[in-house]
């Protein structure tokens, strides 16, 4: 029995809060070196359009103005914007640092302008004369499919950036055939703006005595940034470090490296000056990249007992005006993750990948996956009405069973765990789903519109195996840690995973707390940072814990082996003899015992030099992820709609997830309720606008709705516990899974509650205007 | 332009251009990077600063709308790490902070509510902080750290020091 009490499993709070709350921590924007410069971007006015001059002499002459680069001073000189899921050849798209004669969407960077400080460089911006002819652009996501659309790449033959064909398998067709009903849905997943409350940021500084970059960017892969700009510009890794200090967001849109990191670099490196530059919010939503923008076509099969037999049809992905890093690789998540928790017994689904002339998409928290959530969902609400049966029982008898796990979907996906009957149970009592239908039938009974949105749904995180790899990519899906100890004891932790705002600061110290039963106040967690951490990935994909805290885990246990080899020399034992208790090492059947701070210090001093041992403690350890894990959720809620207004009020919302064993549930819950309503903003408010014309509309948090504290009822949460067997933490991921449950248990509650008034479709945001639209319709 | 403030108990004179925003000012003249920008429109919250104790938006106020007057920015709430004040130790506590950026804006506002309204309730709390935008947590560990910070405040009498 350990001696201490084990800290994996508390709520513990957060080590990294104190110099966050203070006003202590350093953003990119934050820092400042001597000599710093600051740039200011000229961008596009046209979301379609052929540069016929950029004049920047009156930039030039302007008093504080340094330089100023336009495609012209590049050519030649530095390579693409980088992109990791590159198109074929012929579909693929060289997408320049600075447009290079043609811009293809509003906010494309055409010129920068560097000076003394940053309201100069702004000034100068505004110096720059840029002559564009307009061509006509093309926007709207089907339209772009059409012969006649007009083309983003000229010299492409269609706006097709990635195709994935129907197989045509002919099972579907004869599940189809034998089906007792179909439904058809078109459904739009809107585009959305990930807006992290720090936008990007970027301050590179060319060291030319030690010919050294060091490049701070609020970015999510650090190690991926090295790399990319390392091959875009021409240098060796070895020459740049970058530091991913204090981040303030991401959540998909931080992990594309941009054309302004790359551009950065360059330029310190030109003037041998620090440059930074950090975005507007006018900018982030211009030109960081978006998330969603699918139209889904599908059509399913089921039979009148309420089993969905087949799906087939046509995801359709806005990639935007260029392939963004992970772009046009997001959407194909999207049919793999199309079962969602369900036996669908066959999938048929096509994908089509489209240049738009708009900003690039990426991955957003979710990143494919509520896409698919979302229209499966709607799929199970739409057989519940074409059936008569209730929307949970719909869901419940096309659950995949406890006992199939591990289950292999019709889409070739291989879930590792899962008991959705369990967590659904656990919501539906704690929801008290009869006694909120019988409140719902008083409720109608009086005129009132409520309804009850439900969502049973599961996702995929932790990516892996490597095989999977782009080679351009150069590192694969798994994740570094390293553990030190140093001569007192006292450990320093790394970690090739870039949390911020996760809290696995504390997640980390709390585990190696716990292997060495030493506080969790002498343990150092440091990440973010290419000269510090082994090479590593970075935070995305719900991978943090999942792959990162896995490799810090083995990485205590190597360290904890050799402890106890050291200690069983010293103890004059057998090394099977010796085991750790949580506090000492311990002979079996003896008195003798080291404390792990004895062992660090032999370890270090060596006077009693230890056989076949090397001195010193310390340990590296990459996990490579032999298969990905599956968490899920029962999420239930209840709304009202106003008749009048087409308002709709959240009364109630529940969330069971389930993500396998939690090693912080204070920071679990957090993960969860950022996640919940980050998915509720999409479904009630979100939506990047463009106009025809290629316009943004939404280019200021003025216009663009972002969810806010009133709009919601306190998130009730329970949980249940199934871990994977894929990783010794037994922990599934939880960073996304709220994110992709919560939008379509809200949208499942506004058509319930509008169902009996004849509305039986809408599309994102259910904002009330739509909302009343859609009654004003259905009463005609 | 001269312009003479306050700014967490200390006085600074200071030459400003007249377009000076406010946050620049404090974040580029006085190296007071604990306020953050977050949209340049007045929406998100994250340049929340106290201005004669009640919390303004400095991302649209010029420096020189500033001169004569007392600015408390989130570095000026405690004196060091062992004199928190009651919403620092609410957001720590209840876990109201994940990325943090949003974080002193957030902090700032609740402070002034909580300095004229010491119990407020959950609703109170949740449109206090409309014109805080938080993307990370979803609001309700704000919520519970305000809740938090209010009963701390209420046991150790008047929250501010």
């Amino acid at each position: 029995m350990p001696v201490r009490p084990v800290s994996v499993g508390e709520r513990i709070k957060r080590r990294e809060d104190p110099r966050l709350i203070r006003g202590l921590a350093s953003y990119t924007d934050d820092l400042k070196l001597h000599g710093g410069l600051h740039a200011a971007f000229v961008r596009s006015d046209y979301a379609a359009g052929r540069i016929d001059k950029v004049d920047v002499s009156r930039a030039l002459a302007r008093k504080g103005v340094v330089a100023v680069y336009t495609f012209d001073d590049l050519r030649g000189k530095v390579g693409r914007t980088p992109c990791v899921a590159r198109p074929e050849p012929g579909r693929d798209a060289e997408h320049p640092l600075l447009a290079d004669r043609f811009v293809r969407w509003v906010g494309q960077p055409i010129a920068v302008v560097i000076a003394e400080d940053r309201y100069i460089a702004r000034d100068g911006a505004l110096d720059v004369a840029v002559d564009i002819t307009p061509l006509p652009a093309v926007v709207d996501l089907k339209r772009a499919l059409e012969p006649a659309a007009p083309r983003v790449y000229a010299d492409h033959k269609d706006n097709i950036a990635l195709h994935i064909p129907r197989s045509m398998n002919p099972e579907v067709e004869k599940l189809f055939a034998e089906a007792d009903g179909t439904v058809r849905l078109e459904l739009v997943n809107q585009r959305v703006a990930p807006v992290s409350m720090e936008g990007r940021a970027v301050l590179a500084h060319w060291d030319e005595g030690p010919q050294r970059l060091t490049l701070w960017t609020s970015t999510q892969v650090p190690h991926l940034v090295k790399q990319s700009v390392a091959q875009c510009l021409g240098l060796a890794e070895i020459r740049i470090r970058v530091i991913a200090p204090e981040v303030g967001g991401g959540f998909g849109a931080k992990i594309p490296v941009y054309a302004e990191e790359c551009l950065l670099p360059w330029i310190s490196k030109q003037l041998r000056r620090p440059v930074k530059w950090s975005e507007t919010r006018t900018e982030n939503l211009l030109g960081t990249t978006h998330g969603r923008g699918h139209i889904h076509e599908i059509e399913a099969a089921y039979r009148k007992n309420g089993e969905l037999l087949a799906l087939r049809g046509r995801v359709i992905s806005d990639v935007g005006a260029y392939p963004s890093f992970f772009g046009a690789s997001i959407a194909t998540f999207t049919p793999l993750m199309m079962p969602g928790c369900y036996r669908v017994k066959a999938l048929d689904v096509e994908v089509v990948c489209v240049y738009t002339n708009t900003m690039a998409t990426d991955a957003y928290r979710g990143a494919g996956r509520p896409e698919a959530a979302y229209t499966v969902e709607r799929v199970m609400d739409e057989i519940a009405a074409a059936t008569g049966l209730d929307a949970v029982e719909v869901r419940r008898r096309n659950f995949i069973p406890k006992s199939a796990f591990p289950f292999t979907t019709a889409t070739g996906a291989v879930y590792d765990s899962g008991d959705y009957e369990l967590a659904l149970a656990k919501a539906l009592e704690r929801f008290d789903y009869p006694a909120s239908r019988a409140r719902q039938a008083k409720a109608r009974a009086e005129g009132k519109l409520v309804g009850i949105g439900v969502a049973t749904f599961t996702e995929i995180c932790g990516l892996g195996p490597s095989t999977g790899a782009s080679p351009i990519q150069r590192t694969g899906s798994w994740e570094s840690g390293m553990v030190r100890v140093e001569p007192t004891g006292n450990v320093v932790i790394t970690t090739g995973a870039s949390p911020h705002g996760q809290g696995q600061e504390t997640a980390f110290a709390q585990m190696a707390a716990d292997a060495f039963g030493i506080d969790m106040n002498d343990v150092e967690v440091m990440h973010g940072d290419t000269d510090v951490v082994t090479h590593g990935v970075g935070t995305f994909g719900s991978r943090g814990l999942v792959v990162g805290g896995t490799a810090v885990h083995m990485a205590l246990a190597k360290v904890t082996a050799k402890a106890s080899r050291i200690a069983a020399h010293l103890l004059d034992a057998k090394p099977e003899q010796v085991s750790f208790d949580g506090e000492s090492f311990r002979v079996a059947g003896s008195e003798r015992k080291m404390t792990f701070r004895q062992v660090a210090e032999a370890a270090h001093l060596w006077n009693v030099p230890i056989p076949g041992e090397e001195p010193g403690l310390e340990a590296v350890a990459r996990f490579e992820p032999t298969g990905t894990t599956f968490p899920f959720g029962a999420h239930f809620c209840e709304v009202e709609v106003d008749p009048d207004t087409g308002e709709v009020a959240l009364l109630r919302y529940l969330a069971v997830d389930d993500a396998g064993k939690i090693v912080n549930p204070l920071l679990a819950d957090g993960q969860r309720l950022g996640g919940i309503i980050q998915g509720l903003g999409q479904a009630m408010c979100e939506e990047v606008r463009y106009d025809e014309s290629g316009q943004l509309l939404t280019a200021t948090l003025m216009d663009y709705a972002m969810p806010k504290a009133h709009m919601f009822p306190r998130i009730e949460l329970d949980s249940t516990c199934t871990p994977t067997h894929l990783n010794p933490l037994g922990a599934k991921g939880i960073g996304e899974l709220g994110t992709i449950g919560s939008t379509p248990c809200f949208v499942s509650a506004v058509l319930d509650a509008l169902r009996p008034r004849g509305v039986k479709h809408l599309d994102m945001p259910l904002k009330a205007e739509r909302v009343w639209r859609a009654l004003a319709e259905a009463a005609r | 332009m001269k312009i003479s403030v306050e700014v967490n108990g200390q006085a600074q004179e200071r030459d400003v251009e007249p377009r000076t925003l406010l946050v620049h000012f404090l974040r580029e003249n006085l190296g007071l990077t604990g306020t953050h920008i977050g949209c340049e429109t007045t929406i998100c919250g994250a340049c929340t600063v106290h201005l004669d104790g009640r919390a303004v938006k400095s991302c649209t106020l010029f420096a020189v709308q500033a001169d004569g007057h007392k600015l408390t920015t989130v570095e000026g709430l405690a004196r060091d790490a062992e004199h928190l004040h009651p919403v620092q130790i609410g957001f720590w506590e209840e876990h109201g902070l994940q990325c943090g950026y949003c974080t002193p804006g957030m902090i700032m506002t609740t402070s002034a509510l909580l300095a004229e309204n010491p119990n407020p309730s959950e609703v109170e709390i949740r449109h206090a902080i409309e014109g805080n935008i938080c993307r990370c947590t979803g609001y309700q560990q704000i919520v519970n750290a305000v809740q938090h910070a209010a009963k701390i405040a209420s046991t150790i009498g008047k929250g501010a020091r």
